[in-house]
């Protein structure tokens, strides 16, 4: 099988020697037209990889930040089409970031997932991360996800057993998502000594990339965790900038794309700042 | 669930009964679920375990709760000869202290610090509240704050039992917000928090496990009625939302072919307005909280909020063996507007001297629309689970009066 967006992009970072930022942002946050402009900003800031939430009403996985930000994008009408509407549009001008949409599955089960992979993989996304989809549940997406060349990427937790991985990482492709606290998005930060040890368990298990998130909020700690992991995701700080461009009569700044590639330069400039030994 | 011939085998190893049921969970919690499944598992199989719980449900609880022959409401009514089975005489007020019980009981045998519970109209929260206290562990229970204001007697209760309520803000803070927040803390406090479910939902191995601290109810309801008729019930009737005081009654009859079963969905303002909580009328497969089940939900997969009078019933989803019931025909599942359960509650305050909690006054609704045309030697048993003292208010100012 030819290598996919995720595979190539890692395979170029570890070339460099660098690590990768993952960015998160909810598709159709504040809403359509913006969230486009804010998401054709990503790459030249130093996006990597680009997370786009798929909104659903009952994010149980996420904190507050991501639970408003999907609930803005709803609230102004957003869509599974028009989720993947905004990948294809993105993919008009960028054939090389790698977008993977992360969201819970009953929309997806709502959409049929086969129907679903088709279009996606159409559309021009790469992976998969489904939070409320563990393994023992997953093969209704695996198998046509896989059929389509999309990554379903599987999480691993800080609660997630040695005995548990191999059933875990039992067929991941593209990265593995490493969830480093035990509680929802951006809700806790993230500790270093404790990233190490998981980060180092999953190695044990697999020699994919392994991308480091929940709970990495600045650029000084993106840092931190980008001398652990070979990508640094960054999400509820990521929205927050958006939520902040809204005046309180509902207005949204009109530079709010700006604004949100000048914090991901900021997390960009972090990441890359981290030393990490080149791999040959 | 290869047994074509029972419908008691479910679920299967993976928690599924048929296309329900499952394990929908954050990989964080699922160690945690698979470690509930496994102290489940060595608690059913320990003599131990069940005799300190029936100690408890006896001197305790105050079971067996009564079977009642409802004469002057059979009389009323003209045809089947109705009873009930009088679960709101338990501690607490309702059914729902069976579950918590047997829940709070595993979580201090499994060694967790903590108990977390959500709760709509507070009926669970109070009782989780009362067992948690009963054993002396510190307890939290999620509230939708919008239930927290039109609840504040339960609010007060649980308070005085000794637990945190912790009002909930997001989406329309209701039951199926509380359920998210619930969730969000024990992934937060995975380690040392126990998660009390109030209903046959949420992930495996809660719809089984409540099914089973439930199945009390079914159980003494045959005994009883062995004992008043000498035969088994010719219909079962029990309201549902979640749906575990009529598995309760229902589980233990259902490979009893000749016992017919009915469970009545909350229909709101009607089927039709679209303001209603009947998941299996209204609904269709979906996945949320840990379980694929009956949803009411938009077509892109966004769940709906559920609209019925009655708080307990207040909940857009379905126990995922209701569901598979549901498919497999074994239990009738009809509905009952709010009108018709108020109608019901104040036909029951003045025949029976029951205030019937607004929950099973829409079973009671379901029972007025099918006695009179029931032979008179026809037994029906419905489950009265809840009493409706904490309704008064509400009732009050549906039926435009001021208290």
């Amino acid at each position: 099988m030819s290598q996919g967006r995720i595979a190539r992009r890692f395979a170029a970072l570890a070339r460099e020697g660098r690590t990768g930022l993952v960015t998160f942002i909810s598709a159709g946050d504040p809403d359509l037209a913006r969230c486009a402009d804010i998401l054709a900003g990503l790459p030249a800031a130093g996006a990597d990889v680009i997370e786009l939430g798929m909104p659903f009403s009952d994010p149980m996985a996420d904190g507050p930040a991501v639970q408003a930000a999907g609930l803005r994008a709803l609230k102004a009408g957003q869509t599974m089409a028009k989720t993947l509407g905004l990948v294809r549009d993105f993919r008009t001008r960028d054939g090389d970031t790698p977008i993977v949409l992360m969201g819970y599955f009953n929309p997806i089960l709502q959409y049929g997932p086969e129907r679903f992979c088709r279009d996606a993989a159409a559309a021009g996304v790469d992976g998969l991360i489904i939070v409320d989809l563990p393994p023992e549940e997953a093969e209704p997406l695996a198998t046509p996800a896989a059929e389509q060349g999309i990554d379903l990427i599987r999480l691993v937790a800080p609660t997630t057993p040695d005995w548990r991985m191999p059933k875990v990482l039992e067929g991941a492709s593209g990265f593995v998502y490493a969830v480093s606290i035990t509680g929802v998005t951006g809700t806790a930060l993230a500790v270093e000594e404790q990233v190490a040890a998981l980060v180092a368990r999953i190695r044990r298990h697999t020699d994919l990339p392994v991308a480091v998130g929940f709970g990495i909020n600045t650029p000084a700690q993106a840092a931190g965790i980008a001398r652990i992991g070979d990508g640094v995701v960054v999400g509820s700080a990521i929205v927050r900038r958006v939520e902040q461009a809204i005046g309180p009569d509902g207005t949204v700044a009109p530079d709010v794309a700006r604004r949100v590639a000048g914090f991901v330069a900021e997390l960009a400039a972090g990441v890359r700042s981290a030393e990490r030994a080149p791999v040959s | 669930m290869s047994n074509v011939n029972t419908f008691r085998a479910g679920p299967d190893e993976r928690g599924h009964f048929g296309p329900y049921g499952g394990r929908y969970v954050a990989e964080t919690l699922m160690p945690l679920i698979l470690a509930v499944e496994r102290a489940y598992g060595e608690a059913k199989a320990d003599p131990a375990f069940r005799a300190e719980m029936d100690h408890y449900l006896t001197h305790y609880v105050g079971r067996p709760s009564p079977l009642y022959f409802a004469e002057r409401l059979t009389e009323h009514l003209g045809g089947a000869k109705v009873y009930f089975k009088r679960d709101e005489l338990n501690h607490t007020g309702a059914h729902k202290i069976n579950n918590c019980l047997g829940q709070v009981m595993l979580a201090r045998r499994m060694g967790k610090k903590r108990i977390i519970a959500e709760t709509g109209a507070g009926q669970h929260g109070v009782a989780t509240a009362t067992i948690a206290a009963l054993f002396g562990m510190p307890c939290q229970v999620y509230m939708g704050a919008t239930d927290v204001e039109r609840q504040k007697p339960n609010v007060f209760r649980m308070r005085l039992l000794g637990a945190e309520v912790v009002p909930v803000t997001s989406g329309a803070g209701t039951l199926k917000d509380a359920m998210n927040d619930a969730l969000r803390a024990w992934v937060a406090q995975v380690e040392d928090t126990f998660y009390c479910i109030g209903t046959v939902a949420g992930p495996h191995p809660y719809p089984a496990m409540v099914r089973d601290f439930q199945a009390v109810i079914g159980e003494e309801v045959r005994e009883q009625i062995m004992a008043a008729e000498g035969r088994l019930p010719d219909t079962l009737v029990a309201c549902i939302g979640g749906g575990s005081n009529a598995m309760g009654l229902f589980y233990p009859f259902l490979d009893e072919p000749s016992v017919a079963m009915t469970a009545v969905e909350a229909a709101g303002h009607g089927i039709e307005t679209g303001q209603h909580a009947a998941s299996l009328t209204g609904g269709r497969l979906g996945v949320l909280h840990g379980n694929a089940t009956y949803l009411l939900q938009d077509d892109d997969g966004q769940i709906l909020e559920a609209h019925s009078i009655s708080a307990g019933l207040d909940y857009p989803g379905i126990g995922p063996e209701h569901s598979w019931l549901h498919d497999r025909k074994r239990v009738s599942y009809v509905s009952a507007t709010d009108t018709e359960a108020l109608e019901a509650f104040q036909l029951c305050a003045r025949l029976e001297g029951i205030l019937p909690a607004l929950e099973p006054s829409h079973a009671l609704a379901q029972v007025r629309k099918m006695a009179p045309s029931l032979p008179r030697d026809h037994l029906l048993v419905m489950n009265m689970c809840g009493r409706g003292d904490k309704d008064v208010f509400t009732v009050a100012a549906a039926l435009g009066m001021d208290i």
